[in-house]
């Protein structure tokens, strides 16, 4: 393992892309950076920018409208990235799978735009913050 | 010997290393006031060694030549600075108007962060761009006030003079104009350091980085290193010019200077967590009013003997 990749590790920086999602996985990533969780402690912080990220922590679903945005947004981000489909309708449609509305499942968009892409799923409505946190530590095995 | 100065100590290597410590500290100082732990010494390291090994994506409409020089010219210039007050402070070197040099060499990096974000050819770039000029505008007036003031007392142009006129007769931050000027330094500082009641050209909230927008992988790493190096450069020049300067010899020196650093240190992190961010508009209204009247009071204090 390298010098770069231990930094990687030990810094990661998500930027938070809301696909058409309720709100509800929002407020879970919101309790991430709250004094219980605080995952700065794991040198995991909010940006305000996708070429800052490493980590895209995508909610909702692709629908067609939010679609090439959400390419347009993987496209910007400064790779190695890691993509969290956090929450049942991001991981695998929810039950919005197979409305007129949602042509294809997330992570189908991602791998038809970067076959190696390391995407984690993360199942739950919502999912819970020590479960995102569980995520992380499989996505960081990984790397 | 120059080399050695610019590269390792009181330079780059010795700069890096101190500033990244200065902005974890402030980092976690921040944690603390929030009810959190806080990261690790070592985050601001493995910060920018992770951004240093990250791709570095070029915007289509970017002018590739500014966008990846002003990084690199802002780091230079940025270690210049520790540099010459380094040498005025450790070595007890430098040269008569070193002092007008320091500032030209310090508005660099400002102008730097300027260029690169213009350069990068993007909305939320360019407003970010636009504000940082809008802000160097406001807060070089008050402050080229306070430094005249200093520079009148010590009667010295150069920063090894003001920090000898100091320890001869006390430093100046122990009179009423050195107060008054204190205080308009300390809050110009803040605004050079891009911290929060000032941070209105990165804006994470509304501009999603403003003026770094744009940057990413060993680009965003060299501003990111600038502005450490400036987090340990600036406490450092406020003490020069107020607080009798850093004096490593005789006994209790080193624990002195390094209170006196830390003191100031979370004094801006202080005024940082606990102010909301100006508009920008208010920013230059607050630099061009309220300071600059304080700075000429300073002065004028300063010629009545007070």
């Amino acid at each position: 393992m390298g010098l770069k990749t231990a930094a990687l590790k030990k810094s990661i920086w998500v930027f938070h892309v809301a696909c058409s999602p309720c709100n509800n996985c929002d407020i879970e990533i919101l309790d991430l950076l709250t004094p219980r969780f605080d995952v700065e402690r794991f040198g995991i912080v909010l940006v305000g920018s996708p070429r800052h990220a490493d980590a895209l922590l995508i909610t909702g679903v692709a629908n067609t409208h939010v679609t090439p945005r959400l390419i347009e947004t993987y496209r910007a981000t400064a790779k190695p990235c890691v993509c969290f489909l956090f929450g049942a309708c991001a991981s695998h449609g929810n039950f919005f799978r197979g409305s007129y509305n949602v042509p294809r499942r997330i992570d189908e968009i991602i791998r038809e735009e970067d076959p190696n892409a390391i995407i984690v799923y993360i199942p739950g409505c919502p999912p819970k913050p020590e479960a995102m946190i569980a995520g992380v530590v499989k996505a960081l095995s990984v790397l | 010997m120059q080399a050695f100065y610019y590269l390792i100590f009181p330079g780059f290597l010795f700069a890096a290393v101190v500033g990244l410590l200065t902005t974890w500290l402030d980092r976690k100082v921040t944690a603390r006031v929030h009810y959190r732990v806080g990261p690790p010494w070592f985050q601001s390291f493995a910060d920018v060694m992770k951004l240093m090994g990250k791709e570095v994506i070029l915007p289509e409409n970017a002018r590739k030549t500014g966008f990846l020089l002003a990084p690199i010219i802002a780091l230079a210039a940025s270690t210049l600075v520790a540099t010459m007050l380094g040498l005025a402070n450790y070595l007890n070197q430098g040269f008569v108007g070193d002092i007008i040099v320091f500032w030209y060499f310090l508005a660099v990096p400002s102008i730097m962060i300027i260029i690169g974000s213009a350069s990068a050819g993007t909305p939320l770039s360019a407003v970010g761009s636009s504000r940082e000029m809008k802000l160097l505008l406001g807060y070089e007036v008050p402050f080229i006030i306070v430094l005249a003031m200093v520079i009148f007392r010590a009667d010295s142009l150069s920063l090894g003079g003001i920090i000898e006129h100091q320890i001869e007769s006390g430093p100046i931050l122990y009179s009423l104009s050195g107060v008054i000027g204190f205080i308009v330094a300390l809050l110009c500082v803040q605004a050079k350091l891009g911290l929060v009641p000032f941070d209105a050209p990165e804006a994470e909230t509304e501009l999603g980085g403003g003026a770094f927008y744009d940057y990413s992988g060993a680009a965003l790493g060299g501003f990111k290193l600038s502005k450490a190096i400036l987090f340990y450069s600036l406490p450092i020049f406020l003490i020069t010019l107020f607080w009798g300067g850093v004096q490593i010899g005789g006994g209790l020196g080193i624990l002195w200077a390094l209170l006196k650093y830390i003191l100031i240190v979370a004094l801006i992190t202080v005024i940082r967590n606990t102010n909301p961010r100006l508009r920008i508009d208010q920013a230059v209204k607050f630099f061009w009013g309220w300071m600059t009247i304080l700075a000429v009071i300073a002065f004028i204090l300063r010629v009545k003997g007070l």
